[in-house]
């Protein structure tokens, strides 16, 4: 204050008034009510209308809920039992998932068979913690501990003999050991979770994924021994056809030959027993595994600069997005029989699943082409002036920073491949929802029944997806390198 | 001091097909043509070997053979004496009339949702997230089955609407009634709705092969008249409010002309609503929608409505804060900000999903097959393939119909998009 403006004042206030506490309408609950629901006539009756629809959606499903049957035997019996609870009530018959719950998860599968489903579910997320988590001990040991505690729990409550139980133990405490000791040798884990997780699930001798897995290892070895002669395109080259040959001829014969030599095996299961979320889970993990390196090379092929191999790309591309996915599994179920050698005929589940990778594919491929055209042009002078190769220049500079662009989109489409294998009841596989669905309804005992089964279903699938898409937005902030 | 050699020659190796960038380019596309050349080839000559082995012949002459099945919806005239071609084309106006439908009611209620999730009431706002959430991971065949099925397995027969003599005189009501005023009624047969009617139509002319419906054109006319009037009267505003700054007051008579001629004519040629009335066995008069249309329908636009919602949502998030303080600072008032500076901006975030929401909304029509609705999959890919037996015939054109369906859409809404796109110079 100045000297002039003290002189002239006669009053000046030199003690400080104690702060007064807010009004009531300004502070606590009510200021946050008078903020957020009822700040003008609109958000009034907005917030009107909202609790109107709250009230008659509680009142209706409430009663429904709260007079729910877990122990029934058939729906009639349900229905007796609401309808002692009182005149007019609802309840929901939850006995059928009780009834059933083996159905949906795992379809026809062999009951005494349950373990091997379930343990390679468990390898699956050991052998996910190495990509998730590369080198880092802790996070793949915690998954690598959480992954086999949940198989042991499971095995368990299906009361599965105590033998393999314990062998499974001893597995798990095994890669534990691996996580704890060496966690980069857990990439081999990941290596040959393939080859094991087909052993598991459809059985069979060991031999055929043995002989399958030479292949791969025919492959290195000619690679490495003609690398350093004459390069890596040429000595790739023939370390490939090497391979193919050798699953084209002698593959199946030394297969059998060996099996009937030595033979070991799992108990063999046709896949006309797979279904519910097994089956949902076994082609939505394949094809997401296969699309994602099929729709990077295809988003490649779009932005190469070489004419023949952009313009198939393009043409494949554009293809397939442009057919519902159902044309596409009725291509796998009737069609596939004109395409190939005469009297050929494989399996239902990997036709299926070859075509909805090719589906996945096209669409990543879009994701991942827009993640590639946002990266700014300096990133491919920059590389291009290091003096890195093509494939360098990918690897290193552009890919890790396309990829992160594109997280949010990948994963969408990785979450609309999942929803996605539902369709696969319209060629004749039984997935959880229609399939299954469709075979309990057709049980005298279960006929009538609808809310109950999609819900039960619904409600899985929702899990699932809305988790995938809650670890894309985590993945998202830990990859964030912008300041901000 | 010695001078450089010179540079080598340009002598050609043949290693340095695979070694040198100049060459490298040309010979992997060329082993990439003849591998797919060869594969191309080797599925040929297998669909060959497999048709000869089937005894079948690869043509299209099955599509001038009598169906002789029905379809329930047909929007242009059909019966099970018509050929398969008139079929697949029952079949495609089905698929058509469902995509259609879905775009608009999905973009309604996704722009609804995504401008509510936006809003500052908490409970409106947590209410459109729950439906967007829930919408959108849940597969869209679960939305399907679980409308369809309750409403064809509960809804009540044709009879149950029925008030015999001896119930009125009890003074008993009929086991069910109609819904929305006396109008709709849910059977287990379908929904039957109003129609509108005109009892006085303009009729037709037949032109050859087309004939034009004059009530319907002459609808269009009026109400595109009523359109380009509307404009000119805009178009004077403004030029009057840019000579003397006073905008003049035009709400009432752009009202009027927009509703006035056009609720002249309707009146005059006497539209009126048919009802559908209870007859001796069923409803007549009115519309039967389908149950399976209905439960497609509607799954589709609550399904895709999530995720137009959440596109929109995106879009408008888009625009900075800049955009609207800067509005605001010019004296903008919120809905002329809104309508004049966010959403233009909005816009162009929004349309190229969009476009690819309205392709995936078409393509999942054919998701018809889980309520056995006769799209062009269930007729085309459907009864007309098991009953030729032509799979290969039926799928490759079934696939080109649902492509060309796919890039008209694509292209027509890129057209859009490109007008409404930045202009940059």
């Amino acid at each position: 204050m100045s000297e002039t403006h003290a002189a002239t004042v006669s009053y000046v206030r030199d003690t400080m008034l104690p702060p007064a506490e807010a009004p009531v309408t300004e502070r606590g609950a009510i200021k946050w009510l008078r903020e957020n629901l009822f700040s003008g006539w609109l958000n009034t009756l907005l917030t009107l209308i909202a609790l109107y629809i709250i009230f008659v959606a509680v009142r209706a499903v409430m009663p429904w809920l709260m007079n729910s049957v877990w122990n029934a035997a058939s729906l009639g019996e349900c229905r007796q039992i609401v309808a002692a609870a009182g005149e007019g009530a609802t309840g929901a018959c939850w006995a059928v998932i009780r009834d059933r719950w083996h159905q949906y998860m795992f379809g026809f599968y062999p009951r005494e068979l349950y373990w091997r489903p379930v343990l390679a579910f468990g390898l699956l997320f050991v052998a996910l913690a190495p990509v998730l988590y590369y080198g880092n001990r802790r996070a793949e040991l915690t998954l690598t501990a959480t992954a086999g505690a949940f198989v042991i729990a499971v095995l368990f409550a299906l009361g599965t003999p105590f033998g393999i139980v314990a062998a499974v133990t001893v597995l798990m405490a095994a890669l534990l050991a691996l996580a704890w000791a060496a966690p980069k040798r857990l990439v081999w884990v990941t290596v040959f979770y393939a080859p094991v997780c087909y052993l598991l699930l459809w059985g069979g001798s060991v031999w055929a994924p043995v002989t399958a897995i030479a292949g791969f290892a025919l492959l290195a070895a000619v690679f490495v021994a003609l690398q350093p002669r004459v390069g890596v395109p040429v000595a790739l080259g023939a370390g490939l056809v090497a391979a193919v040959l050798w699953w084209a001829y002698p593959d199946a014969t030394v297969a059998r030959a060996l099996s009937s030599i030595l033979p070991i095996g799992l108990t063999a299961v046709p896949s006309t027993q797979f279904g519910g979320f097994l089956l949902a889970i076994t082609i939505g993990v394949t094809a997401i595994s296969f699309s994602l390196p099929l729709g990077i090379l295809l988003a490649l092929g779009r932005q190469s600069n070489m004419l023949i191999v952009k313009a198939l790309s393009v043409g494949f591309i554009e293809f397939i997005r442009g057919v519902p996915l159902i044309t596409l599994l009725f291509t796998a179920s009737l069609l596939l029989q004109y395409f190939l050698p005469p009297g050929t005929n494989f399996d239902i589940i990997l036709r299926v699943i070859i075509l909805v990778t090719f589906f996945a594919a096209a669409y990543l491929a879009e994701v991942i082409r827009g993640g590639l055209a946002a990266l700014p042009r300096g990133q491919y002078e920059a590389a291009d002036s290091l003096g890195l190769d093509y494939w360098q220049a990918q690897r290193l500079v552009i890919l890790p920073q396309a990829l992160k662009i594109s997280i949010p989109g990948i994963v969408s489409t990785f979450i609309g491949l999942f929803k996605d294998t539902t369709l696969v009841s319209f060629v004749g596989l039984m997935d959880p929802l229609r399939g299954v669905t469709q075979i309990v309804r057709a049980d005298i005992n279960w006929k009538g029944i609808y809310w109950e089964p999609y819900i039960f279903v619904g409600a899985i699938f929702f899990l699932m997806c809305y988790g995938m898409s809650r670890y894309s937005m985590y993945l998202e902030r830990k990859l964030r390198t912008d300041h901000r | 001091m010695a001078l450089a050699p010179d540079a080598p020659k340009d002598s050609f190796r043949l290693s340095m097909l695979i070694y040198d960038t100049r060459f490298r380019a040309m010979t992997i596309q060329v082993i990439v043509l003849i591998l797919f050349g060869l594969a191309v080839a080797w599925l040929l000559n297998n669909t060959v070997q497999n048709l000869a082995a089937k005894g079948k012949t690869f043509n299209y002459s099955f599509l001038w053979v009598r169906a002789g099945y029905d379809i329930e919806q047909t929007l242009i005239p059909y019966t099970n004496d018509s050929t398969h071609f008139r079929a697949l084309l029952v079949g495609l106006t089905n698929t058509l009339v469902v995509a259609l439908v879905g775009c608009i009611g999905a973009t309604i209620l996704g722009v609804i949702v995504g401008v509510l999730r936006l809003s500052k009431n908490w409970l409106v706002a947590r209410i459109m997230t729950v439906y967007v959430e829930i919408f959108r991971n849940i597969p869209l065949l679960l939305w399907i089955l679980i409308i369809y099925v309750p409403i064809s397995e509960i809804a009540p027969a044709p009879s149950a609407f029925r008030v015999t003599e001896e119930m009125q005189a009890a003074g008993q009501a009929p086991a069910a009634s109609k819904i929305l005023f006396d109008t709709v009624a849910v059977t287990n047969r379908g929904i039957y709705a109003p129609l509108p009617l005109f009892s006085r139509p303009l009729g037709s002319v037949d032109l050859g092969p087309v004939s034009l419906n004059l009530t319907f054109l002459s609808i269009v006319a009026v109400l595109g008249a009523s359109i380009l009037a509307y404009r000119a009267l805009r178009a004077r505003a403004r030029a009057v409010q840019e000579a003397t700054g006073v905008r003049p007051v035009t709400w009432w008579k752009s009202l009027m002309i927009l509703v006035l001629p056009t609720a002249l004519l309707l009146a005059a040629m006497g539209l009126h609503l048919e009802i559908p009335e209870l007859t001796r066995f069923n409803f007549t008069g009115g519309i039967l929608l389908q149950h399976a249309f209905t439960a497609l329908t509607l799954a589709l636009i609550l399904y895709t409505g999530a995720f137009i919602a959440e596109i929109v949502r995106a879009g408008i998030l888009a625009v900075s804060k800049g955009q609207t303080e800067a509005a605001y600072a010019l004296g903008l008032r919120p809905n002329r900000t809104m309508s004049l500076i966010i959403l233009p901006q909005a816009l162009r975030v929004i349309i190229p999903p969009l476009i690819s929401q309205y392709l995936n909304l078409t393509k999942n029509t054919s998701l018809g097959i889980a309520v056995s609705y006769l799209d062009l999959r269930g007729t085309l890919g459907g009864i007309t393939l098991n009953q030729t037996g032509r799979e290969l015939e039926c799928m490759l054109l079934m696939m080109l119909i649902y492509l060309t369906i796919s890039l008209i859409i694509s292209a027509v809404m890129n057209v859009y998009n490109r007008s409404v796109r930045l202009k940059e110079r």
